[in-house]
């Protein structure tokens, strides 16, 4: 009987032992969120969690505009990214971007809509499995995610709707992208307006081969912007295509010459 | 014990980022003669913040024989309760007329302090004013808490317009203008030659632009340039008395719009924008690296939409 409890205890703590290696405790958050500890549960779901300054999470020192609050994450000091999520702990809608740079640098800028003064934050994982994390307060007033957009306000929104700009600067390390699309990215969260937010963005080479993946949510500012730097392989031209949470698609061509021709165009 | 540890350090860090909540003090504008019944009540060269109070913009006094004139009533109740007695004491009358130059609330707020004057502005400005008013009250109180005590935005007549008033004795040439804003009503004080330009002008304090039509900026500055004055009082930053704060005025803007665009064209996103190196020329202006990250969010994705070439064509 002692025996048989004794091995119970021992298959108990056996099983445990791996387990509790798996779930190792969360770090403490240096910037002290209430929500650090719910989030970081469902988005890391038990995996390694560090604060690592490699991430940087550039936030402007003041937010003018609490719909548009433009957020950069340079992860570049860090290998073999697989995923960064841009997420603001305060936030209605938490996450707003989840990016995939399939052969793409661990760089995205974006911008996106505020609710009160946050967190914002950038969770970039390796690898090997380890989750790296960084970010700061930024102080905002309200209504970010809870105000209409301007062009549901305007009128226009459908007038509109899924215009796509975009242009690619050639560098010798990268190439940069940049897309914009017209949408009103309704956070479900104004009376009177359901949810409808841009929800997939991916950028392709000639050949269909998808190069960077956006999973974009309704916390991304309306009229939503991207910056993304392509691995300089991806020197021809370029598919852009999307879907909205309607069902929209979007799609367009971004051609290698466009950014010189922009720069040309503005030359003083 | 280590857990409970990194608990205490979390409750005490807490103060450290939230921000402080202060109470508000006592509002103690000063006055500088700058010639014959004419006073600048000059505000910081800072950002709206519970450490100023939001008395951040230059108002004016005058002396006529009707009462005293005021430009620009500040940012709340109390400012422009202290800015009134102020008039009264310098002048020796109450405030009879009140000039709104344009409808930013560090210049419009203060208004129900004047409770026995006429309070004039250009029509946009009052138009611009019941359009926004309630959101910059929010914005106030949210930045200013206590400072903003009993502050209710008192909407001036829209009774100014472009040319001469006599009012007590004393000659305005009254400017209609735009491009800071909607309107911009500059003014003319003729005894002493001071040209008051409201936010079309700033000296030494980088201008800024949440409601700026650049091209009208631009002609409402050669304008001011052209009329024959002896002195200038910016809306902010301290009086101009070698002219050089409206070309000053103008080479930032100019300077501004040249980089934002240029931005776009070599393809960066808006906070490389706001990180920008800002000429040395603007080295002594205040609140430059804080107005261009402002500029940044009103005016680039404009220059976006303008510059970036439709691609699903």
């Amino acid at each position: 009987m002692i025996r048989s409890l004794l091995s119970l205890a021992l298959g108990a703590s056996a099983l445990a032992t791996p387990a509790a290696a798996l779930a190792e405790p969360l770090p403490a958050d240096p910037l002290g969120s209430p929500m650090w500890e719910y989030h970081a549960g469902k988005l890391f779901a038990g995996a390694p969690v560090v604060f690592d300054p490699r991430v940087m999470v550039a936030l402007p020192m003041l937010t003018e505009n609490q719909h548009v609050m433009p957020v950069t994450v340079d992860a570049r000091a860090l290998n073999e990214v697989k995923r960064i999520v841009i997420f603001a702990d305060l936030n209605p809608i938490p996450v707003a971007v989840e990016y995939t740079p399939l052969a793409a640098h661990a760089f995205i800028a974006t911008r996106i809509k505020l609710d009160q003064r946050t967190p914002v934050r950038a969770a970039v994982l390796t690898a090997d499995g380890v989750w790296h994390v960084a970010g700061g307060w930024v102080d905002a007033a309200g209504g970010g995610c809870s105000a209409p957009p301007v062009s549901r306000v305007r009128g226009d929104w459908a007038d509109h709707l899924g215009e796509l700009r975009g242009a690619v600067w050639q560098g010798a390390d990268a190439i940069r992208v940049r897309m914009s699309l017209r949408h009103p990215m309704d956070t479900g969260l104004v009376e009177n307006i359901p949810a409808y937010n841009l929800e997939q963005l991916t950028v392709s080479d000639a050949h269909g081969t998808p190069l960077a993946r956006l999973v974009v949510h309704g916390s991304v500012s309306e009229d939503p912007v991207f910056t993304l730097m392509l691995a300089p392989a991806a020197k021809g031209e370029l598919a852009v295509s999307g879907r909205d949470t309607g069902g929209l698609e979007f799609g367009g061509r971004l051609l290698p010459t466009s950014g010189t021709r922009i720069a040309a165009a503005v030359a003083r | 014990m280590i857990a409970r540890r990194g608990v205490l350090l979390g409750a005490l860090a807490l103060p450290v980022i939230a921000r402080a909540q202060g109470f508000a003090g006592a509002y103690a504008p000063a006055a500088i003669a700058i010639g014959e019944g004419i006073w600048l009540v000059p505000g910081a060269d800072e950002a709206l913040e519970p450490s100023n109070g939001g008395a951040i913009a230059n108002s004016v006094i005058m002396a006529s024989d009707a009462g005293a004139i005021v430009v620009d009533s500040g940012p709340s109740l109390g400012f422009g309760k202290a800015l009134a007695a102020l008039a009264e004491q310098l002048t020796g009358k109450a405030p009879a007329r009140v000039y709104i130059t344009h409808l930013h609330p560090d210049h419009s707020f203060g208004s129900a302090a004047f409770a026995r004057a006429e309070i004039h502005s250009l029509p946009a400005t009052r138009t611009d004013l019941e359009r926004d008013g309630a959101g910059f009250s929010d914005a106030m109180y949210r930045l200013l808490q206590g400072w903003m005590a009993g502050t209710e935005l008192i909407l001036p007549q829209p009774a100014a317009a472009d040319g001469v008033v006599t009012f007590g004795g004393r000659r305005l040439r009254l400017m209609a203008l735009s491009g800071h804003s909607a309107g911009d009503l500059a003014i003319l004080d003729e005894a002493s030659g001071t040209l008051i330009a409201g936010d079309l002008v700033f000296h030494n304090r980088a201008p800024t632009t949440p409601h700026a039509d650049l091209p009208a900026w631009h002609a409402a500055l050669a304008r001011l340039a052209a009329t024959p004055h002896r002195q200038c009082v910016p809306g902010h930053g301290p009086l101009d008395r070698g002219s050089t704060a409206i070309a000053q005025t103008g080479d930032w803007l100019r300077w501004l719009e040249d980089s934002l665009r240029e931005a776009v064209g070599s393809g960066l996103d808006m906070a490389e924008a706001a990180n920008l190196p800002i000429p040395a020329r603007f080295a002594d202006m205040a609140m430059a690296r804080y107005e261009l990250t402002r500029s940044v969010s009103h005016l680039y994705p404009r220059f976006e939409a303008e510059l970036l070439p439709r691609i699903d064509g």
